[in-house]
C-alpha cells in the first residue's frame, strides 16, 4: 500500500504545488497529509475546485484537484468549457467508488460507466498501482505537460493508505 | 417595474466607470455580454475573457488570487451566475483573501438568453457574501456612488463585494475575438 506522504511527494516531485479538491474517504490519507503540510485548500464543490485550479494555473501554479469520481460528473461543465476549450490542464485525482460493483448503491452506476465517461469526455485517465505508481506518475505529468489539458490518475480502495488501515 | 429602474444605468456604462479606475489588475469576466461589453470598451490583456463555465468566475478569480496574494484580482459577475455557484461565496469568505473584489452586475436577469428572471430581486447576494464572510459588501444604485464606492474597495483588505444594479441594456458587442487558449496564453503572460 501506498503512504499518503509519499504519495503527496510524488505529485510533489512532478511540479504540483496548488491542492484543492472535495474529500472521498479513499483520498482520506492523501488529504491528511496535504492538511499537515498546510497545502490543502478545501472547496465546496467539485467544479468550484477545478475553476479555482483553473485559475492557479494561469497565475503559474500546477495544480491537482482531489475529488470521489462522483465529482467527475458535477465538474462535467467546467472541465469541457473551461480546462479543455483554454488548454489548461490540470491533474485530477480521482477516487473510483463503486469500482468492481462493490460499494454503496450510490457510487454503483458511475463507478460502472467511469471509464467509458472518461473516454467520452476525452480525458485521459490511468489507474494508480502500487507495482506501476512511478510510471503512473511519470504519464501524468507527461500528459499534463504536453497535451495541456486535464488528466485523471484513478484511485481505486486499498491503493493508498486510507485514515483508518 | 423596480422603484428605481428609471434612474438606473447600464452594465456597460458600469463597466466603462470601473475600468477607468483599474489598470493592470487581473480581471475575470464573467461568461456571455458581460464579457463581451467589456473587451468592446476596453480590452487588456490582463482581461480573462470565459465564453462557458458559468458560475466559475469567481472561483478562477479566486485561484489567481491564492496563487498571486501580492496582486488584487477582480472578477466581473453577474447576478445569475452568483445564483449558480453561490458555494463559491462561502469559499472566498472562509478563505478571506485580503486582494480579492468581487463586482456584481445585478440586472436581475438572464439577459445573454433573452431577459428571463433571476430570484435575485429577492435575494440580495451582497448580503449572502457579507453573511459567508466578505469583509466589504456594497450595494449602489448609481455610478456616483459606484466610482466612490469602489475606489474605496480598491484601497481596503477584502474580500470584498460590489454589488451594482443595473437595467436590462445590452450593448452591441461582438462575440471574444481571440481563440481561447490564445487568450489563456495571453492573460498568463500579462499577469506573470
Amino acid at each position: 500500500m501506498i503512504e499518503g506522504d509519499e504519495f503527496v511527494q510524488s505529485l510533489q516531485a512532478m511540479g504540483v504545488n496548488f491542492f484543492t479538491g472535495v474529500p472521498d474517504s479513499i483520498l482520506g490519507g492523501i488529504i491528511a497529509e496535504l492538511m499537515n503540510r498546510g497545502l490543502y485548500i478545501p472547496a465546496v464543490r467539485e467544479d468550484e475546485a477545478v475553476g479555482m485550479a483553473a485559475g492557479a494555473y494561469m497565475a503559474g501554479k500546477m495544480p491537482a484537484v482531489l475529488m470521489q469520481n462522483s465529482g467527475l460528473g458535477t465538474s462535467l461543465n467546467t472541465l469541457i468549457s473551461l480546462n479543455m476549450i483554454y488548454r489548461q490542464p490540470c491533474i485530477l485525482i480521482v477516487s473510483w467508488r463503486g469500482y468492481g460493483g462493490k460499494d454503496a448503491p450510490e457510487h454503483l452506476i458511475m463507478g460502472q460507466v467511469l471509464p467509458q465517461f472518461l473516454d467520452t469526455m476525452t480525458i485521459p485517465y490511468r489507474t494508480l498501482s502500487e507495482k506501476t505508481a512511478k510510471e503512473d506518475f511519470a504519464w501524468v505529468a507527461d500528459v499534463y505537460h504536453n497535451r495541456r489539458i486535464p488528466v485523471a490518475l484513478l484511485i481505486t480502495k486499498g491503493v493508498v493508505k486510507g485514515l483508518h488501515p | 417595474m423596480r422603484p428605481e429602474e428609471g434612474t438606473l444605468i447600464s452594465r456597460a456604462q458600469a463597466i466603462g466607470a470601473l475600468l477607468e479606475l483599474l489598470t493592470d489588475q487581473p480581471v475575470i469576466v464573467c461568461n456571455g455580454f458581460p464579457s463581451r461589453e467589456t473587451q468592446k470598451i476596453a480590452d487588456r490583456p490582463t482581461h480573462f475573457y470565459m465564453i462557458g463555465s458559468m458560475g466559475n468566475a469567481p472561483a478562477i478569480a479566486l485561484g489567481v488570487a491564492l496563487a498571486k496574494p501580492d496582486k488584487q484580482v477582480v472578477t466581473f459577475d453577474g447576478d445569475g451566475n452568483v445564483l449558480m455557484g453561490m458555494g463559491t461565496l462561502a469559499t472566498v469568505g472562509a478563505l478571506k483573501p485580503k486582494n480579492f473584489i468581487h463586482v456584481v452586475f445585478d440586472n436581475e436577469v438572464y439577459g445573454t438568453t433573452g431577459n428571463q428572471p433571476t430570484i435575485a430581486n429577492v435575494v440580495p447576494l451582497e448580503k449572502v457574501a457579507k453573511a459567508a464572510g466578505y469583509v466589504n459588501a456594497v450595494r449602489v444604485l448609481d455610478r456616483e456612488d459606484l466610482v466612490y464606492e469602489f475606489r474605496a474597495l480598491l484601497k481596503k483588505n477584502g474580500p470584498s463585494m460590489l454589488l451594482i444594479k443595473v437595467n436590462e441594456f445590452q450593448e452591441e458587442a461582438e462575440r471574444i475575438a481571440l481563440d481561447p487558449p490564445d487568450l489563456t496564453k495571453r492573460f498568463m503572460k500579462a499577469i506573470e
